[in-house]
C-alpha cells in the first residue's frame, strides 16, 4: 500500500479569493483498485496524484487500464486508508493462527472415505 | 522515520531480523523496517529508473509527427504513452518510501537526477525508432525480468506491469528493423547506421563491470539486484545476436565471437569513459533533454493550476465530483 499516512494537502499560494493557483503543488494521493472481471475483486494497482476524486478517475484509467485491464475501478483517497501494522503482526492476527481445529485437516475420517 | 528512535544495539537485531527475512525470500513492504541504507539505495535506483522512463519519451516522442505511416505512428504514440506510465508506476513505488513525487520532478528539472546514459543520444533517423525498440526496450526488459523479482514489494509489483507492457515495445522496435532489413539499399544503410550508433550505448545501460560499480554487492546481499550487471549484459547480447543475424544485420564489434564451450556471445571491450562522460551530463543531448523536460514542465503549469483551482472551487460550493 502506498504511504497512508502521507497528507491531502495543496502547498502553494492562495489567491485572494482562497483558491489554490499554483502549478508547484503536490496533488493529494489516490490508491487506485481495479477489477480484472466482472465476479473477481476489486484488487489494489498502485497510485495516482489527482485534484479530485473525478480527476483522480480518469488518471487512475489513463495509468492503469490502458490495455483492458479493467470493467471497474476504485479510487480512494491515500489518507483514508488504515492499514495494520507490521510490527504487531504477529499478536494481531494471532487469534487465528492457533486455531488448527478451523481447518478441514484436523479432523480424522475412517480410511478409504471420501470426503470431498 | 520510526529508525531513528532505535538504539544501536536494538537496531542491529532489526537489522539481523531484516536480512533473515530476505534470506527467506520474504518480499519488504513500505511500513516493514528497513535499514536507512536499504531505504535510500532504492530511493536513488527507483527515481532514476523513473526519470529514466520519463527522459525515454523524448527521442521517440521527436519522431511522432514524422513516422512514415499511420500504424507506425499509432505505434509510437501508444509506446511513448506506456513509458509515462512507467514513470508513474516507478514513481508511486517510489512514494512508498517516504519521499515525494514533487521532489523527485524537481530534482529531474533542476539537472540534479541521474537517468539512464542511453537517452543522451540523437536520434538521427527513423531506423533509430526501430533500434531502440529493439536494442533499447530490449536491453530494459532483461533487466526489468529480473527487478520483477527484487525483495522491495512496491518495486517488484511495478517491474511485473511494466514487463507485461515492453514486450509490445520490443515487437514493434524489431519489426520496424526488419522491414527496413528488406528494403532497398538506403533503407539497409539507415538501419546499419542506427544499429552502429547504438550498439555499444545500448550495452552500457547495464551499468559499469560489478567490480567497479560500488553498489553493486550491497545490492545483491539485500536482493534488490538478483543478477549482477554483467550477467544482464551477457544475457542480452545472448539474445540479440541472433536476432540480428536473422535480419542480416552486422553488430559494430570485431571481437564478437560465439564461445562453444559456454554457449556466450563474447564481445569486445567497451568504452567507460564515453560511459561516464554521458553519465557525468556530457554526453550529445543531455542539455538538450533537460531542456525539453523542463520546457514541457513549465508549459503545463497553466494545466495543474487550472486543475487544483477548479478542485478548490468545487471544494468551496460543496458540489464533490463524484
Ligand atoms: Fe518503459
Ligand atoms: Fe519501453
Amino acid at each position: 500500500m502506498s504511504a497512508s499516512d502521507s497528507t491531502m494537502r495543496y502547498e502553494g499560494d492562495v489567491s485572494a479569493d482562497g483558491l489554490v493557483v499554483t502549478g508547484k503543488t503536490q496533488w493529494p494521493l489516490w490508491e487506485v483498485f481495479t477489477q480484472a472481471g466482472k465476479g473477481a475483486p476489486h484488487e489494489h494497482a498502485g497510485s495516482v496524484h489527482a485534484t479530485d476524486a473525478e480527476h483522480a478517475m480518469q488518471n487512475a484509467r489513463d495509468v492503469y487500464t490502458r490495455r483492458g485491464e479493467a470493467v471497474s475501478l476504485w479510487v480512494v483517497p491515500a489518507s483514508a486508508i488504515v492499514a495494520s501494522a507490521p510490527g504487531d503482526a504477529g499478536p494481531f492476527f494471532d487469534p487465528g493462527n492457533d486455531k488448527a481445529y478451523r481447518h478441514p485437516h484436523f479432523y480424522k475420517v475412517p480410511q478409504g472415505v471420501r470426503v470431498f | 522515520m520510526e529508525q531513528s528512535t532505535i538504539a544501536p544495539q536494538d537496531e542491529s537485531a532489526l537489522v539481523a531480523a531484516f536480512e533473515a527475512r530476505i534470506a527467506a525470500g520474504e518480499s519488504i513492504e513500505p511500513k516493514d523496517w528497513m535499514p536507512e541504507r536499504y531505504r535510500k539505495q532504492l530511493v536513488r535506483m527507483m527515481s532514476q529508473h523513473a526519470h529514466s522512463e520519463v527522459v525515454g519519451m523524448l527521442p521517440e516522442g521527436n519522431w511522432i509527427t514524422r513516422a512514415p505511416s499511420l500504424r507506425r505512428k499509432m505505434s509510437l504514440i501508444a509506446k511513448v504513452q506506456d513509458e509515462a506510465g512507467h514513470g508513474l508506476y516507478i514513481y508511486c513505488g517510489t512514494e512508498t518510501l517516504g519521499v515525494d513525487r514533487q521532489e523527485l520532478i524537481e530534482q529531474l528539472v533542476d539537472g540534479r537526477a541521474k537517468y539512464s546514459s542511453i537517452f543522451n543520444y540523437p536520434t538521427l533517423s527513423w531506423a533509430d525508432m526501430g533500434v531502440i525498440g529493439w536494442l533499447v526496450d530490449g536491453a530494459a526488459i532483461v533487466n526489468q525480468t529480473i527487478l520483477a523479482k527484487t525483495s522491495y514489494g512496491p518495486y517488484a509489483r511495478a517491474m511485473v506491469r511494466i514487463c507485461k507492457e515492453e514486450n509490445f515495445h520490443k515487437r514493434q522496435g524489431y519489426e520496424i528493423c526488419a522491414t527496413l532489413a528488406r528494403g532497398t539499399p538506403a533503407q539497409r544503410e539507415m538501419l546499419q547506421d542506427a544499429v552502429n550508433r547504438f550498439w555499444w550505448p545500448a550495452l552500457m545501460m547495464f551499468g559499469p563491470s560489478d567490480t567497479d560499480s560500488p553498489n553493486s554487492a550491497e545490492l545483491l546481499k539485500w536482493r534488490v539486484k538478483r543478477k549482477t550487471n554483467d550477467e544482464l549484459r551477457q544475457r542480452f547480447v545472448n539474445l540479440t545476436v541472433p536476432q540480428a543475424i536473422a535480419i542480416g544485420i552486422t553488430l559494430p564489434d570485431p571481437d564478437l565471437a560465439f564461445n562453444e564451450a559456454t554457449g556466450n556471445w563474447e564481445f569486445g571491450e567497451i568504452d567507460w569513459t564515453e560511459f561516464f562522460q554521458v553519465i557525468g551530463g556530457e554526453g550529445p543531448c543531455n542539455r538538450e533533454r533537460l531542456a525539453a523536460r523542463r520546457e514541457a514542465h513549465d508549459e503545463g503549469a497553466w494545466v495543474r493550476e487550472a486543475a487544483a483551482a477548479h478542485a478548490a472551487k468545487q471544494q468551496r460550493s460543496g458540489t464533490q465530483a463524484a
